[in-house]
């Protein structure tokens, strides 16, 4: 069944292996009103203990992409081309039961929410150790024991009273601790992280960031950041990804990315974020920047490049033409005619 | 959590005392002299002023009341017009065919409906929904007494395996007990299986919309285990609640269906008390289902607390 890429061993990026390999994924939603391109043509690669940050605003479709990944699309959404491939499959080839042995074991994946994210009527015990039984085929006793050991490892003050207890019983950050306590209790080889901070306060959002850069020093999973939160990203990822509307519009590494934007929409979202060390003068007026105009809708994308309509840099062939996504400078990729002129404005 | 238990137990109390003040009302309220239907049609009216004065219905309404309370809390339940025998000594002669009827016909629509419920739920928009969901709707739609005589005509005399009518006690051996009770059963599950589904349905769609399902599903869990383990148990508030409420109809239901299969129960004491008028009986009978109906209700409570951990704190 995987024979077609079997034959191609797991590749390397500087002697590192790929554990998570994406490419050119489609998933469109088929509504009543018109096909909703959510991810189209997305290709990004996860190396082994990396944390790669995937950037973008809301409805860009990094969360679908995340999803898909663990084929946990609902209808009427599908997955209409592309592969996954992870360890030489394409998990896309899969039979249900074997994808069901790829979740939370192979990949797993934290949310957004996590107030409604663990199971209200289950202790987090039972919660753990469902996966850990199931996966790795031990007692109710033993994978319990494990349950408990994950609550430590995620620094849940008394874990053994702890783990009896229902998730009303425990604040938001402690709630997303005991997902992330669930998603690595399998030691799965990526992490797919969407949005883990966002409905949590700003202190706690820095512990549980913390923790799980801490968690994956010690497993070695590697961790796929999605966030609309460039900060987060500066802090925590390695390599970045920018999404907009459906498609990449820019890949760098995060030191490389913040240094040097070359897409006029990475350098709208970092003039966006508010700057205590840019304090207002007289020709800097200290204003928040913000990107002008909507998200296009994704039932009747423009023309052109998808981001011309809101882009200051735009010409004529902007929304005429799509821009290929291609190398610019060493490891630096963008979608985006003008990326010298962006690289020079910025810089200059 | 006993806080809470004793505070549902004692929450019983005020509402049996209003059922216990309608009940005697009953009495009053309705038409016709008890006294003059004792005595008959041939009484002369010194013969009725008598018998009123021996059942004392000249006292006041409220020594009236006190007096039947009390003979009440004793199990004393006042003496059958019609027989002259005990309502409660009537009344447990025919407990058992209600209470087995009753038990079995929730059994099996339980166990038909929730089921029913889930995978409806589960396949959304399907042709097994729909198929679910026009069960629903017949069961709800068709009289119970159409639906016995037609599963009379087809098991009993058509493909004659079943008994046409009649009642067997379980004390007799099962499987003929339940060769009487199973069409009865039947009749009478139909509405409650259609009730029951459709709430299922409803709240378990709605839990599978829930972000915790996804993350059931993340793990990796089949989807059997995501439906019952997950699912299911959160869907189940609803469900048991409409259980819980579907009594009373059951109550209703078993007076007709015990009619249309001769069964020797509780609702054929009632119908012919109703048509002979036993006050005593009515009375009796009425206050049993309003109790039973009362102790449903505060087990379905309980059980919340084993479904819902946020109620149990």
């Amino acid at each position: 069944m995987t024979t077609q890429t079997m034959d191609r061993p797991s590749q390397t990026v500087g002697g590192v292996e790929k554990v998570l390999e994406i490419e050119d994924l489609k998933t469109h939603f088929f509504t009543r009103d018109g096909v909703v391109r959510a991810v189209d043509g997305v290709s990004y690669h996860v190396l082994k203990g990396e944390t790669l940050g995937v950037v973008g605003e809301s409805g860009c479709g990094k969360s679908v992409t995340a999803l898909s990944v663990l084929r946990l699309i609902a209808k009427p959404g599908r997955i209409v081309q592309g592969k996954v491939k992870m360890s030489g499959r394409n998990l896309l080839d899969l039979s249900d039961e074997e994808m069901r042995s790829i979740r939370g074991n192979d990949v797993s994946m934290i949310f957004q929410e996590p107030m409604t994210s663990l199971n209200p009527v289950l202790t987090l015990g039972r919660q753990i150790s469902e996966t850990i039984m199931l996966h790795q085929g031990l007692s109710k006793k033993d994978a319990w024991d494990k349950s408990v050991e994950m609550l430590k490892l995620v620094r849940i003050p008394e874990a053994e009273r702890r783990v009896h207890e229902y998730p009303f019983q425990m604040s938001g950050g402690m709630r997303q601790r005991v997902m992330i306590a669930m998603a690595l209790s399998c030691n799965p080889k990526v992490l797919l992280a969407d949005e883990p901070t966002t409905a949590l306060d700003v202190t706690i959002q820095a512990q549980i960031l913390h923790l799980m850069l801490e968690l994956k020093e010690k497993t070695g999973t590697a961790i796929v950041l999605i966030t609309h939160d460039l900060g987060v990203v500066a802090e925590t990822c390695q390599r970045v990804v920018v999404m907009y509307a459906g498609k990449k519009v820019e890949e760098a590494t995060a030191d490389e990315l913040f240094e040097r934007p070359l897409h006029p929409y990475t350098v709208g979202l970092m003039k966006s974020i508010p700057r205590l060390d840019r304090a207002a003068t007289a020709e800097h007026p200290g204003r928040l920047m913000e990107i002008p105009g909507m998200v296009p809708s994704l039932k009747n994308m423009p023309p052109g490049c998808a981001f011309a309509p809101r882009c200051s840099f735009a010409t004529e062939r902007c929304r005429r033409e799509v821009p290929d996504f291609e190398m610019k400078a060493g490891g630096h990729y963008a979608a985006c005619f003008n990326s010298d002129k962006v690289a020079e404005i910025y810089h200059g | 959590m006993y806080a809470y238990l004793i505070r549902r137990i004692l929450a019983t109390i005020p509402v049996m005392a209003v059922v216990a003040v309608f009940v005697f009302s009953l009495l009053f309220l309705s038409p016709g002299d008890p006294a003059a239907i004792i005595a008959g049609d041939l009484a002369t009216a010194d013969d009725i002023a008598r018998i009123r004065e021996r059942l004392g219905l000249n006292e006041p309404f409220l020594v009236q009341f006190g007096k039947w309370t009390l003979n009440l809390m004793q199990g004393d339940l006042g003496v059958s017009i019609f027989s002259n025998l005990p309502v409660s000594k009537l009344m447990l002669q025919r407990l058992e065919p209600t209470l087995m009827l009753t038990t079995t016909t929730l059994i099996i629509a339980i166990c038909a409906a929730v089921p029913m419920g889930v995978i409806a739920a589960w396949k959304a928009g399907t042709i097994i929904d729909r198929g679910v969901m026009l069960f629903a709707v017949l069961g709800f739609s068709f009289p119970s007494f159409v639906l016995g005589y037609l599963l009379i005509y087809t098991f009993s005399i058509k493909l004659e395996v079943l008994p046409v009518q009649g009642y067997t006690p379980i004390a007799r051996g099962f499987g003929p007990f339940l060769n009487n009770i199973i069409l009865p059963s039947l009749t009478l599950g139909m509405v409650q299986a259609a009730l029951i589904a459709r709430m299922t349905r409803t709240s378990v769609l709605e839990v599978l919309a829930e972000d915790y399902i996804r993350t059931a599903h993340s793990k990796g869990l089949a989807t059997n285990k995501v439906l019952i383990g997950h699912a299911l148990k959160n869907a189940a508030v609803p469900i048991v609640t409409i259980i819980g409420i579907s009594f009373a109809l059951l109550i209703g239901g078993a007076i007709i269906t015990e009619s249309v299969f001769a069964i020797p129960g509780l609702g054929r004491l009632t119908v012919d008390a109703i048509l002979r008028r036993d006050y005593p009986i009515i009375q009796g009978v009425i206050l049993v289902f309003s109790g039973a109906y009362v102790l449903v209700n505060l087990a379905v409570d309980i059980i919340y607390t084993f479904l819902d951990p946020r109620i149990r704190y």
